[in-house]
């Protein structure tokens, strides 16, 4: 809903909603300030001293860049599969009427509105009952249950979003079911894919509560989140946490905008005569 | 000749509801050929099933003599015009009419070329690099035409082709339609619910109603002599007369449907002439609609009968006492209700 | 091309696309069975099998599971101290998800009705980019802000306002030593981390309003107010509602933030997570974990009824 182009919000409205936003963003500025403290051991106000240091410290640990490549393997894994699977239910549920249709729908809410403590437990009872060890598969199997969700609630909104008359008139002009999938139907749904998959990654990069419990222990299955929580735990070199979470809001940045501008475009409907 | 499309005792149903009952029809190639009849009626399935978009229950369905049930849409001849135009919003136009060529691995250069051409036929020229977004109702649905058209089709389909656009547009497009039509050859299908413009634009009319044929005819046939009282009623305004109405203002005791346009009005000392028809009545409402003026006037036995009259009669007011008569030869007498 | 049905192009895919056009159930099968044996198999499957094990119970004094039906482990969790648990984790949801909602809706009443362009970008980047600020790295600022040598210690001093803050702590029940080990810590915490989950339904529900509703409301005589309590808040319901399955359900089974922020007692996550863990009492764990699957479903089906699920 937009309002009247040049119409002003109401002062109590812009206020409240500038308050928000700056609740939202003042600890994030925090963070950032707590990258450069002198101050290694307790989160002293205000900051004793201000330092580069921490950013070469960063660098230097190899600890850190197996984290961040453990975390990266995992997403794109998970996410892939999230996107094959999460788009074949989405396309089935949008297009065809059948029994029990409802069900899958509670079914693909299920792995995020149970918190994620029961999905971690249950996971790692049946890694138990069938000697699973515990790897890097482990923890994949872990994320790209949530993953999936994300992928088919968003393909699902697009292909909704999408007329079924499209699909019939490729056909109708002579391209089989494999052909309208190749030309009509993926870029309609290319843009949602890409934003679907980009949650996705997200999601599975800062996961941390199924992951302490699908992972292994020791630091080769540490993945970032997992080796910022033993940071945070042994309370030493706590700047370096910070840093690592600055190069991760940076590296983001980007691409969020980008999924944004992706999954924003307005009419999509071939030429409704309208 | 073998008929463009002919169906035989088609039935085509959704669980309980019966879209087509046991049609049978015969299309002529190169015939402009109208479905016409309310929503739900069975039209519009009848016409997807030619497409392909739905296979019968029960029943044959052939195009050009060959057997087409259980045939893709993809390796049927026929091309639909839908109501919506679907035209796809990631592909130029030229990209959106050279579609069909384009899957059927037709080289880019002779693609673009045909396109090129056909966007001529449709009055579009030099729309190619355009995408639909960019484009007006009337424009989307010649493109939608130009994409349909340029793969030759042996039959074209068109559903509710002209809902969409203004009046002034729609007077247009039938004539440019029914033109084209002319000079393709090609056989042309389409279904609406606007019987004006199926009496304007086809050579023949099949009326549709709860998944039946009801008549099927010229229609200038369906017009003067409809068979059923729902004909009468759908095409064209017309006032159905019960049989002993009929028998009191001078017909046969029949149900009959008599045209507004057959009805002359006798005003103040005016005789009606000896043998015609006729009825007193009570003008109830006046609708002037420029050249012609619509009347309803209600007799003294409770039926309002509805009139029209050149505007060039004068001016008729409420409640005025007229007496409303037609040579009996107007009368049309129905088979029933249906 | 002769003749109205052409066989042109037999491929594979072709060929393939005709089988598949004929048996249209057999598209469906190869489309949902892949997905459905994963979230089926490996989601579904995992569940049933932690929740078999609620039906199990720990032998008290060797400490292994007896492997046979019982109730006795659902017993349990009517003694005081669970349930206190149980209690505790429900009010603090339900506190988290009201506060949520109070916060997320003006921002996001501004977002879908007021920014426009680059305005409209700058906003769902200002949301987006805490969600995908690291969650642990979160908390700890948090604590460091709450702390007693924190920032609104240091605040509360230098305006003066200390004497407020000690009354705030003093509150029976939320308060605590200082704001990171107290009950309002830990609602803080919770309302932070959640919010842009609640804020991104809400305004998604909220852009679907179409403006002329709005218009139409004046129209017909409703004050801004009237419109925004009879207009548009039912019509953004579903969204706000998608928004707090995320935060009723995230706070109910985190274990962590009550750690770093909080004080020593127990909400559901940490309980669970201490019984599997180094109890190893898995039986209680599970009977304890189908608390909130039983108060998710109730709360799913609810949000169902209500369209909710539209609005994800």
């Amino acid at each position: 809903m937009r309002s009247e182009s040049g119409q002003r919000a109401p002062l109590p409205l812009t206020l409240a909603a500038v308050c928000g936003v700056l609740f939202l963003h003042v600890p994030l500025l925090i963070i950032f300030v707590y990258a450069f403290t002198t101050e290694e051991k307790s989160y002293q106000f205000p900051p004793p001293g201000l330092t580069l240091k921490w950013f070469a410290v960063v660098w230097e640990r190899q600890d850190i860049w197996n984290a961040i490549a453990l975390s990266i393997k995992v997403a794109a894994i998970a996410t892939l599969v999230a996107l094959v699977l999460g788009t074949c239910a989405a396309a089935a549920v949008a297009r065809a009427k059948f029994f029990g249709r409802d069900y899958i729908s509670l079914l693909f809410i299920l792995p995020i509105a149970l918190p994620g403590i029961i999905t971690g437990i249950a996971l790692r009872s049946a890694f138990h009952v069938f000697d699973l060890n515990f790897s890097m598969w482990t923890i994949v199997l872990g994320h790209a249950t949530f993953c999936i969700v994300v992928v088919y609630n968003n393909t699902l909104a697009r292909f909704r979003r999408t007329s079924a008359s499209m699909i019939e008139a490729s056909m109708d002009l002579g391209a089989d079911g494999f052909q309208t999938f190749r030309y009509v139907v993926m870029p309609q749904i290319a843009s949602a894919l890409l934003a679907g998959g980009m949650l996705a990654f997200a999601l599975s990069f800062d996961e941390v509560i199924v992951t302490t419990f699908t992972a292994g222990a020791g630091s080769e299955s540490a993945t970032l989140p997992i080796w910022m929580l033993n940071e945070l735990i042994r309370p030493r070199q706590r700047p370096v946490t910070n840093v690592v979470a600055i190069f991760v809001i940076a590296v983001t940045f980007l691409p969020i905008l980008g999924a944004y501008y992706l999954t924003r475009e307005g009419e999509h409907t071939g030429g409704t005569g309208k | 000749m073998t008929p463009a499309v002919r169906f035989e005792n088609v039935s085509r149903h959704f669980g309980a509801v019966r879209a087509v009952d046991d049609v049978t029809l015969d299309i002529a190639a190169g015939e402009f050929f109208a479905m016409l009849g309310p929503s739900g009626s069975g039209k519009t399935t009848c016409l997807r099933l030619i497409a392909g978009f739905e296979q019968p229950n029960s029943g044959r369905i052939d195009i050009f003599g060959q057997n087409a049930v259980g045939v893709p849409p993809y390796r049927r001849n026929v091309n639909t015009v839908f109501q919506d135009y679907a035209l796809f919003p990631h592909m130029t136009v030229l990209e959106n009419i050279g579609y069909g060529l384009m899957v059927r691995g037709i080289a880019k250069g002779e693609r673009d070329r045909k396109a090129e051409e056909t966007l001529e036929l449709v009055a579009l020229p030099g729309f190619g690099e355009r995408r639909p977004s960019q484009l007006s109702g009337g424009q989307r649905q010649r493109v939608a035409l130009a994409r349909a058209l340029v793969n030759e089709p042996k039959v074209l389909l068109l559903d509710e082709p002209l809902g969409a656009l203004d009046l002034k547009l729609r007077e247009q497009m039938q004539v440019e339609l029914k033109a084209l039509q002319r000079n393709l050859g090609i056989t042309f299908v389409f279904v609406t619910h606007d019987q004006g413009e199926a009496l304007s634009m086809a050579d023949r009319v099949a009326i549709f109603n709860n998944g039946r044929i009801i008549q099927v005819g010229t229609p200038e046939d369906i017009y003067e002599r409809p068979a059923m009282r729902f004909v009468a009623d759908f095409v064209g305004s017309s006032n159905v007369l019960a049989p002993d109405f009929t028998a009191r203002t001078g017909g046969p005791a029949k149900w009959t449907s008599l045209r507004p346009e057959k009805i002359a009005i006798a005003r103040g000392r005016m005789k009606p002439p000896a043998g015609a028809a006729r009825m007193a009545a009570t003008v109830t409402s006046v609708h002037y609609q420029g050249s012609v003026t619509r009347l309803h006037a209600k007799t003294a036995v409770g039926q309002t009968l509805n009139v029209l009259v050149p505007s060039s009669q004068g001016k008729f007011g409420l409640n005025e006492n007229v007496m409303l008569h037609w040579p009996k030869s107007a009368f049309h007498i129905m088979r029933g209700e249906a | 091309m002769n003749g109205a049905l052409t066989r042109q192009r037999r491929g594979f895919f072709r060929h393939a696309s005709d089988v598949l056009f004929r048996h249209p159930h057999l598209l469906l099968l190869l489309l949902l069975v892949p997905p459905l044996l994963w979230l089926g198999i490996v989601y579904v499957g995992s569940l049933l099998t932690l929740l078999l094990n609620s039906f199990f119970s720990i032998d008290e004094f060797s400490g292994l599971i007896r492997y046979e039906f019982t109730l006795a482990t659902y017993a349990e969790l009517f003694r005081l101290a669970n349930l206190d648990v149980i209690f505790r984790s429900l009010i603090m949801a339900t506190a988290v998800s009201l506060t949520s909602v109070a916060i997320a809706f003006p921002i996001a009443y501004f977002a879908a009705r007021y920014a426009r362009g680059k305005w409209k970008a700058l906003f769902y980047l200002l949301v987006m980019l805490p969600l995908w600020s690291s969650y642990l790295v979160k908390i700890y600022a948090w604590k460091l802000i709450l702390a007693k040598e924190g920032i609104i210690s240091w605040l509360a001093g230098q305006l003066h306002l200390t004497r407020l803050l000690d009354a705030v702590l003093a509150i029976p029940v939320v308060g605590g030593p200082s704001l990171s080990i107290s009950y309002i810590g830990t609602f803080l915490v919770f309302v932070y981390v959640w919010l842009p989950y609640m804020i991104l339904p809400t305004q998604a529900a909220l852009e679907r309003v179409p403006g002329n509703l709005i218009e139409a409301a004046a129209d017909l005589g409703a004050s801004p107010r009237q419109a925004l309590r009879t207009v548009i808040l039912p019509l953004a319901l579903p969204g706000i509602i998608a928004g707090s399955i995320f935060t009723f359900s995230l706070t109910l089974g985190d274990y962590i933030v009550p750690q770093i922020v909080g004080t020593s007692t127990y909400f559901l996550g940490q309980a669970v997570y201490t019984l599997q863990g180094t109890a190893g009492n898995i039986p209680l764990a599970a009977a304890f974990t189908v608390v909130p699957i039983v108060i998710m479903g109730v709360y799913l089906w609810v949000a169902k009824r209500m369209g909710a699920f539209h609005a994800l």
